[in-house]
């Protein structure tokens, strides 16, 4: 049992967690992505509002607030990242 | 009353209201009683530190002079937060593990516990975040005064300056009273969390009173608000897009950096799952503190006249429209989210400064440290108290001296630069193995230089401590060295410019460094712990202990722990190692635990040197640089490691196993064999005895009778004797110490020979030879040879129940090996015997002849003697036995070791 070999398949459980993880990763990126979109509309004729982009970057912020709650709601910080590496019991294979 | 009279008794009250509230949750944890102290949500709210009064009056005035540009500010920290997952894991992981007691703490431990490291970094925040705790005193005493402007009764203006000074003093006194109650600073301190968390709360609601009172009381709703702001001066959104990425990538950084942040998301952290709740809440927290900070802005735009200081919307919205309530609570506001900073800031300095600089500094000259007797937690204590009144004093004296007329958002962004410059430092040590302390030095160093440079030197305006003709021409008149034009850069925003090359430079500076040094062993193992966090934790260095003194060691920690701690310790790790009494054998272990304890009261480079002193040094072995030096192959040597001596377990277990199955088994066959050869010798015993006691009692009997008595009983006798015999013939052989006396000799006078002593041929017995095969040559005990063959003859002659019962012999050469298959036309044995003829006593069926059964294990004793084997053949017509043996037997040497060999085999096989 090399370390090479990670198992190719994870239970339900811990392949929906790794993908929570990787929500949780891709949050800030998005967000940040997204927070810049306002520099965009400047290059319109009219040229962009105030309260336009308010509007839109607390819609914005709500949105990530929230996301980043139901997130954290499905992450336990003291799971430690790797699940394969603790033990036998987490490597068997999906049988789903 | 008037207001201002007002004004200060509420704010005497609050003031009492908050040490009151620090002194309760302080005796609350003392008495264990303080489990909601440890909620994730006091943990967010105590995060809230990050709003200073630069958000609470600042924030206002930033959007009236730019518009949307201040909610960057807020939206870099909340990208941080969100992405916890990435970096604030990991940072609070580390610094729960390594017990660190300070962003300097960290980064002097990451990079082999440098000291030299931790008083850059020590100085670089001292530098940095003095302006901001100015900042702080003076929108105390900026937001007070606008109070006394709107009093008609107040006489004379209260002078700024002392406002400041008692604000200090008072911030100073709360600080050291709470912040220093114990120089663990891993131990938390819960007054101080628990009287920012209700600052936070308190801030937070005067911030939206204020804004409702502004929408729904002076706007008029929601829509008229958004009319509000579309008519002022700010409606277009004319962000620059260098400024609005740059200024939130700058926030993002310094929530990781700034020394108070660190101190309370890092060092006070309870559990590090309450950073769950913090990724959403204070993302939540920040979003309600800006909601409403462009409505007023518009607002006071809109309603004070021009000229009005933007920065003190806030607080002069209410006060114009007469809502004084409203405006002592906003002053309220002001006031708590300006004391709170100052004192997480203090705190988290004063320990950077009394661990770094000033404990290593006294020890340096304090001499033979560890051997002095006195209490140095005293020592310690003082100096972080004296550090607090140190860094509130710097502070109170860089406002005296920049006269508080620089606009409040400005010195805020120059603070953030500043400590920016630890972010290559401390996310490289995080995540890239490869950082070393020569790299973070010159990071750091370069990023910093470029800051003063660029940006806090001209910050406070030409003449005063740059002269103009830098600014005009650059140092030493080189053009490219103008301090808002570096390298040509010109008609930049002055932050962003000095962002951008501070950061390009350090990080530069901090890879090249990287690469082209070599680190220390120990830096290399912290640097494994720490990239490593998070995955697994590695080994640490380990300190030669045999050498150190477990007396001078608690006499050092007790000096530094206090005496009741450093005894407990002691006492708790002896108990551990099985030694009665305070004084544990100073193992490796025992001293890596003692250092991280000390760590956490005096820091890591401190404690790090202070146990070096008395043990002389760390003993980095071979072993622990090949861990770093490869870490997979660490894992995967261990793995494998593993993997044999499972397998070894599995295969003495299955050894074990065995033997005790063979244990079993042979204890089975002794009692067997005894009961078995008791029941064989009682019989003939039994008849002799009968027999004899006739011939004494009976007086009356015939010679024919007499004759016929004693030849029974020598019948008996012989039988008995014979049965005695093959006992021991077989206990010499199964010893092996029978002497094989190794002749040649054809295989054709061998079977005559066995033919005759077997009693011949016989009307109803036929042997069928091929005297052709039978012309063989053999080397070997022919005796021995002759008597197995003879039992088997003999054995077809007495069981064979066949009508003439025909037995057929036939030699055959394999290679070097003889075979010779003994083959009758009986009805053989069953399947259900075979496996058990030649054990001893082992008769099929009832005895014909009076054989005690012991020939066939005779024989297969002898034939393992001769290196060879006899075995049943199934399968054929009959009963069938091949003999099998080497043509030519080995010398008796080899034969001996051979015979050892053969009956080890016989035993693994049971």
């Amino acid at each position: 049992m090399s370390p090479e070999r990670l198992p190719v398949f994870l239970a339900r459980r811990h392949y929906r967690r790794r993908r929570v993880a990787d929500a949780a990763r891709l949050l800030p990126l998005t967000g940040a992505i997204l927070f810049c979109l306002p520099l965009v509309w400047k290059g319109s004729p009219e040229g962009a509002s105030t309260v336009g982009a308010m509007l839109f970057v607390f819609g914005l912020w709500v949105v990530l607030v929230v996301l980043s709650a139901v997130i954290a709601r499905h992450l336990r910080a003291d799971e430690t990242e790797h699940p394969a590496r603790d033990g036998a019991a987490e490597e068997r294979p999906d049988t789903s | 009353m008037t207001v201002l009279n007002l004004l200060i008794v509420v704010c005497l009250s609050y003031v009492v209201l908050l040490f009151a509230v620090a002194f309760g949750a302080d005796r609350a944890a003392r008495l264990g009683r303080g489990s909601w102290l440890r909620s994730p949500i006091v943990y967010t709210l105590s995060l809230s530190i990050y709003c200073t009064a630069w958000t609470f009056y600042g924030a206002v005035g930033f959007a009236a002079r730019s518009g949307l540009e201040f909610v960057t500010i807020y939206l870099g920290p909340t990208l941080v937060m969100i992405g916890w997952w990435w970096t604030l894991r990991r940072l609070v992981r580390v610094g729960r593990s390594q017990r660190i007691t300070s962003i300097a703490d960290l980064i002097s431990s990451r990079y082999g516990k440098s000291n030299l490291l931790a008083v850059l970094v020590t100085v670089l925040a001292v530098v940095a975040t003095t302006p901001y705790i100015a900042l702080q005193l003076q929108s105390v005493t900026l937001s007070f005064a606008a109070f006394a402007e709107t009093d008609p009764t107040a006489t004379t203006l209260p002078d700024m300056q002392s406002t400041a000074l008692w604000v200090a003093v008072g911030l100073a006194l709360f600080t050291i009273l709470f912040g220093t109650r114990n120089l663990d600073a891993n131990e938390r301190h819960h007054g101080v969390v628990m009287a920012i968390a209700m600052e936070a709360v308190v801030k937070l609601c005067a911030l939206l009173a204020v804004g409702v009172f502004v929408v729904w009381g002076l706007a008029g709703g929601v829509a008229g608000t958004l009319e509000r702001i579309e008519a002022s001066g700010i409606s277009r959104f004319e962000v620059s897009g260098a400024r609005w990425v740059g200024l939130t990538m700058l926030s993002a950084m310094a929530l990781l950096c700034l020394p108070r942040m660190f101190q309370v998301m890092v060092v006070e952290n309870e559990h590090e799952d309450h950073l769950r709740t913090a990724a959403w809440a204070f993302p939540g927290y920040l979003l309600l503190m800006s909601l409403f900070v462009l409505p007023i802005a518009a607002l006071g735009l809109d309603l004070l006249p021009t000229g009005a200081n933007p920065d003190l919307f806030v607080l002069t919205l209410p006060l114009m429209e007469g809502r004084d309530g409203l405006a002592i609570l906003s002053f309220l506001g002001g006031f708590s989210s300006a004391t709170s900073m100052v004192i997480v800031a203090a705190i988290a300095l004063s320990t950077m400064v009394s661990n770094h600089v000033v404990m290593p500094l006294w020890l340096h000259y304090s001499g033979t440290v560890a051997m002095v007797s006195g209490d140095m937690r005293n020592v310690a204590l003082m100096a972080r108290r004296l550090s607090i009144a140190g860094v509130l004093f710097l502070g109170y004296v860089y406002f005296r001296i920049s006269g508080g007329g620089t606009a409040l958002a400005a010195i805020g962004l120059i603070a953030f630069v500043g400590v920016a410059q630890f972010l290559p430092a401390l996310m490289g040590g995080l995540f890239w193995r490869g950082a070393t302390r020569t790299g973070a030095l010159a990071g750091i160093s370069i990023g910093a230089a470029v800051w003063l440079y660029c940006l806090f030197l001209p910050s406070f305006g030409p003449e005063m401590i740059v002269p103009q003709s830098v600014f005009d021409h650059g140092l030493f008149g080189l053009s490219w060295l103008r301090p808002r034009a570096l390298f040509g850069a010109e008609g930049m925003d002055p932050v962003i410019h000095a962002l951008m090359w501070s950061m390009l430079l350090n990080l530069a500076a901090f890879i090249l460094g990287s690469l082209l040094s070599f680190p220390l062993p120990l830096e290399r193992l912290q640097g494994a712990q720490f990239v490593n966090a998070v995955e697994h934790s590695g080994t640490q260095a380990g300190w030669s202990g045999g050498m150190a003194q477990s007396e001078d060691l608690l006499i050092m920690a007790q000096r530094i722990m206090g005496a009741h701690e450093a005894q407990a310790l002691f006492a708790a790790a002896a108990r551990r190692q099985g030694v009665a009494g305070y004084l544990p054998e100073p193992g490796p272990d025992f001293i890596q635990e003692l250092e991280r304890a000390l760590a956490g009261s005096v820091g890591a480079a401190t404690a790090h040197a202070m146990i070096a002193q008395i043990v002389g040094g760390t003993a980095v072995s071979v072993s622990d640089l090949m861990a770093v030096a490869d870490e997979t192959a660490q894992i995967m040597e261990y793995s494998s490691r593993l993997e044999v001596q499972s397998q070894e377990l599995a295969r003495t277990a299955r050894q074990l196993r065995q033997t005790n199955e063979m244990l079993t088994h042979i204890s089975v066959q002794k009692d067997e064999f005894l009961s078995q050869i008791s029941h064989e010798l009682r019989t003939p015993m039994t008849s002799i005895r009968a027999f004899s006691e006739i011939l004494r009692d009976t007086g009356d009997l015939g010679p024919e009778e007499q004759k016929k008595y004693a030849a029974i009983i020598h019948d008996e006798s012989v039988r008995l004797t014979r049965l005695l015999d093959d006992l021991l013939d077989l206990s010499v052989l199964e010893n092996g110490q029978v002497d094989l006396n190794i002749q040649s000799g054809s295989l054709t006078g061998l079977l005559d020979r066995a033919v005759r002593a077997a009693g011949g041929e016989t009307g109803d017995f036929v042997i069928r030879r091929d005297r052709k095969a039978e012309q063989i040559e053999l080397t070997t005990d022919l005796d021995r040879l002759a008597q197995v063959f003879i039992n088997l003859i003999s054995n077809a002659h007495k069981y064979c129940e066949a009508q003439p019962a025909v037995l057929t012999i036939r030699p055959e050469v394999n290679g070097t090996q003889l075979v010779v298959d003994f083959i009758d036309n009986g009805s053989g044995i069953p399947a259900s015997k075979q496996a058990m003829i030649f054990e001893k006593f082992s008769r099929i069926g009832v005895s014909k002849a009076g054989g005690a059964g012991l020939g066939l294990a005779i024989c297969r004793e002898i034939m393992a003697r001769l290196g060879g084997d006899i075995s049943y053949l199934p399968g054929q017509k009959g009963a069938a036995f091949r003999v099998r043996l080497p043509l030519e037997i080995d010398g008796p040497a080899s034969q001996q070791g051979r015979s050892k060999e053969i009956r080890s085999k016989e035993t693994d096989s049971p």
